[in-house]
């Protein structure tokens, strides 16, 4: 095992710290292992996972609503510019400086940075379907209120998982730079190489990284289960493979 | 409340910016002084900028005409930079440190692939947005497919591509702050040297969304330029 770890140079040694305990470097503190890593881990995941619940419980049904009365292009694009121009990091500083520090404080950062994308996804979404499907439902009978529920909101979840995604990958990333308002998430190495050194800083890195690409994962596959059947239904018709704009004529007539 | 209106007076008062700076607050006097030094991180910050979008922009550009005969090549290509674009930055300046050190080669390394995606979904919807009647027309007038791409495809997909432009420069400017982490300085790096002084906080942050904003409509204004038949409809 540490014969195949030592070819790999930094990573291998990253890798031991992950799992192994060791000294660390100004002496004195075990760190690093499992037991360790876990904790950051935990806390890691409980700021990302309220984080996006509040987000979600804010932003959803303002941007289901918006969608549904037809106003809000405004505002859904301006939070979505609003919010790719502001760097985490400063958000954070600016949290730091003027409100304190915290879980509380690093959970409204978290917060702000999730909610751009939903608002976005979710109006976008229920803007998306089909405005003849929604007369039909309203010739049915259907209130404004079973309308959301039953037609946009189905037919919108898609792109609402798709933001949640998105605003999954963007907590998760930035919960990594909480460790400067004093919680201790998985960048805790990270930010504090005096006592981690730089093996400690990669362990870490490599713990986010794999973290992030399983949640985005997740959230992929969570985003093809809720797809209504009737829109995985339309999709192959969707992807129609390359041909000759001539040839596509005469196969159409 | 008295604390407060001292703390005011404090500001107006001659040298009083050096009291204020002290209580780690948001003092104007202070910064009219010290904006300098904000100007060689500004810099940087642009150099974080410009470079890791021009070169993705080429790289995605590339992929996105070779891939535009070979549709197969798309989702390949969009789920690999997919992968890349998960990778939280902080994490990535990191992974890549045992190869390529630490400084500049890191942070354009790992900027460069986030703009991959964006930019290169956005060159390929541009071009499949095309109407196929207009195609038609072009190869009808005895055009190649060589000049059906440059002349007619690329230049009706430049709004799109000019949209994913965007995206990918205020994303960058947003990344770049992160940089200091691969020790490449930028924005960021006077952020975290003192992020419990509040002038100093909103001057680097107000810095990183002024240039983001900047960029946002020099990008506008070239879009324009480029586009003068999409100027007269309008």
């Amino acid at each position: 095992m540490s014969a195949t770890l030592a070819i790999l140079g930094d990573f291998g040694e990253a890798i031991e710290f992950i799992f192994k305990e060791r000294e660390s470097v100004s002496g004195g503190v075990q760190i690093g292992g499992i037991p360790e890593l876990s904790g950051f881990a935990a806390t890691h995941m409980i700021v990302s996972i309220a984080a996006l619940a509040i987000a979600a419980v804010l932003a959803i049904p303002l941007a289901l609503w918006l969608g549904h009365i037809g106003r809000g292009d405004f505002i859904a694009t301006a939070t979505s510019n609003v919010g790719r121009a502001v760097p985490s990091l400063a958000l954070l500083a600016f949290f730091i400086s003027f409100v304190g520090l915290g879980y509380t404080n690093v959970i409204a950062v978290l917060v702000l940075l999730a909610i751009p994308p939903l608002i976005t996804s979710t109006y976008v979404g229920v803007r998306q379907v089909d405005r003849e499907t929604v007369d039909a439902a309203r010739g049915q009978g259907m209130t404004g209120m079973e309308i959301v529920r039953k037609i946009e909101l189905p037919l919108a979840l898609p792109s609402i998982f798709g933001g949640l995604r998105t605003a999954a990958v963007n907590v998760v990333a930035t919960a990594t730079i909480a460790p400067l308002a004093n919680v201790q998430t998985l960048g805790e190495p990270i930010i504090t190489p005096q006592t981690y050194g730089f093996v400690g800083q990669l362990g870490a890195a490599i713990v986010v990284a794999v973290i992030t690409l399983t949640v985005d994962f997740l959230f992929a596959r969570l985003q093809r289960a809720v797809t209504p059947a009737g829109l995985k239904l339309a999709e192959p018709a969707k992807r129609r493979r390359f041909i000759r704009p001539t040839k596509r004529r005469l196969e159409s007539t | 409340m008295i604390s407060t209106t001292i703390a005011q007076l404090q500001l107006q008062e001659p040298g009083g910016s050096d009291a204020c700076a002290a209580s780690n607050g948001f003092c104007p006097g202070w910064i009219v002084d010290n904006i300098d030094r904000y100007w060689t991180p500004l810099l940087e910050h642009v150099y974080l900028t410009v470079v890791p979008v021009a070169i993705g922009f080429a790289i995605s550009m590339a992929l996105a005409i070779f891939a535009h005969r070979r549709r197969w090549l798309t989702g390949p290509v969009i789920a690999i930079s997919g992968i890349f674009f998960a990778i939280p930055s902080v994490a990535a300046f990191f992974l890549l440190q045992p190869i390529t050190g630490l400084g500049y080669t890191t942070a354009m390394v790992a900027l460069v692939s986030y703009t991959l995606l964006i930019i290169f979904r956005n060159i390929t919807n541009g071009l499949r947005n095309v109407p196929a009647e207009t195609r038609d027309a072009a190869l009808g007038q005895g055009m190649t497919e060589h000049q059906v791409l440059f002349k007619v495809e690329l230049p009706m997909a430049v709004p799109e591509i000019m949209a994913g432009l965007r995206i990918a420069t205020s994303t960058t400017v947003g990344l770049a702050a992160l940089a200091v982490f691969a020790g490449a300085g930028g924005l960021g790096s006077e952020i975290l040297i003192d992020k419990r002084f509040k002038s100093n906080v909103v001057v680097a942050g107000g810095l990183a969304v002024l240039l983001a904003a900047a960029f946002d409509l020099l990008i506008l204004a070239v879009q324009r330029l480029m586009t003068p038949w999409q100027r007269a409809r309008a």
